[in-house]
């Protein structure tokens, strides 16, 4: 005997008793309730982008996978001793490259987490690089990166740079470097010390040397 | 009656829809400061006037007041040439704010605000219009990242009266 409370076991008509709607056939549903659940499904869909794109931080830390990463374009630029570096000198080592610029509060915060990756990875062939944004170059970057202590190798960066790297127009923006000279990650915006370091880790636990860091 | 729910969810479904369609300036990935001049603006020679420019910022940044509480942060300034000359410019009162970036609180702007400028017409000059061009400086970020420094031009056209 159908009760109230067991919708399954009551016929078509009494659950629709007066719809407009065409009836259930054969228990599928019929095109209309297919385009209300795919309604629905969108709705949850779109909400779960928009709430994503609410969200402060841009990305987090995925290491892509190798077949998926790109070669890192390669500069020439001066650091603070007048001393020309390239990146492609860094192939065979995993690299943290750091857009930033002392005007840059989010900038700062990541900075001491970049001097402890330094400290803690240097000896497993791993390094940071700062790309300083800052318009007016040294007058800027000199004092600042003096007074923080900073341990890693800082050059001046200009726009040309950036543009190599896709237009950087958010700081800080962040690549993680593989050791055959591919971008494995990219981060923009402040990220966490924990995504960095997961990064960091799966990059150097990767077996070293290809083809191309042997002719290094 | 779950088969009439799925009915019922079809106003709210399609609203939800529109508003995830229709641009949302939260979303927009980079700051921008629209600057509105006034127009008719006049003086007698010899007097000041107050030209007050209305500047917004979009939604979901922030700019540092022309007051920042850090050194290394870049102010809000507007800068003027022309031949008027600038008696002093008013800057709207910050707001402190404290971002996940920075414990200490901000001193910045965000939305709507008004720049104001004194202006002071020379006893010698010319009767008729004259043209001041203004250049605010602004640096923005939002709650992760920062954003290059930018100029936003801005003309005022101001009819000196005898």
């Amino acid at each position: 005997m159908p009760t109230d409370h067991d919708p399954s076991a009551l016929t078509p008509e009494e659950v629709l008793p007066s719809s407009p709607i065409p009836k259930v056939r054969d228990g599928r549903f019929q095109p209309g309730r297919r385009l209300a659940l795919a309604l629905v499904l969108l709705m949850v869909v779109g909400g779960v982008f928009w709430l994503m794109s609410r969200t402060p931080t841009v990305s987090r830390s995925h290491v892509k996978q190798e077949g998926k990463r790109q070669d890192a374009p390669d500069f020439a630029l001066k650091d603070i001793n007048g001393k020309t570096v390239r990146l492609s000198d860094y192939r065979g080592k995993v690299i943290l490259l750091d857009f930033w610029a002392t005007w840059c509060g989010p900038c700062q915060m990541e900075i001491p987490w970049f001097m402890d990756f330094e400290r803690k990875y240097k000896d497993r062939g791993f390094a940071v690089l700062g790309l300083s944004m800052d318009d007016d170059g040294w007058q800027s970057v000199k004092p600042f990166i003096q007074e923080m202590r900073v341990n890693y190798r800082v050059m001046i960066a200009d726009e040309r740079t950036g543009e190599l790297y896709g237009g950087i127009e958010a700081l800080p923006t962040a690549f993680l470097i593989d050791r055959e000279g591919r971008v494995a990650d990219e981060q923009v915006g402040v990220s966490s010390r924990r995504d960095f370091e997961d990064g960091i880790e799966k990059l150097l636990e990767a077996p070293a040397g290809d083809k191309r860091a042997a002719l290094n | 009656m779950v088969s009439r729910n799925y009915w019922k969810l079809l106003p709210a479904t399609s609203a939800l829809l529109l508003t995830n369609l229709v641009p949302n300036p939260a979303m927009a990935q980079t700051p921008s400061l629209m600057v509105k001049a006034p127009v008719g603006v006049v003086v007698k020679k010899g007097a000041t006037v107050d030209v007050k420019l209305t500047a917004t910022l979009n939604e979901g940044f922030h700019l540092n007041s022309h007051t920042p509480t850090e050194d290394y942060l870049i102010p809000l300034t507007l800068k003027w040439e022309g031949p008027l000359e600038t008696v002093d410019v008013v800057y709207p009162k910050p707001q402190m704010e404290t971002y996940s970036f920075d414990p200490k609180p901000l001193s910045v702007l965000t939305g709507q605000f008004p720049l104001v400028t004194k202006f002071k017409a020379p006893a010698t000059a010319p009767p008729g219009p004259v043209t001041l061009n203004g250049k605010v400086r602004y640096q923005a970020c939002n709650n992760n990242s920062c954003f290059a420094p930018k100029n936003v031009p801005v003309t005022v056209v101001v009819q000196v009266l005898p």
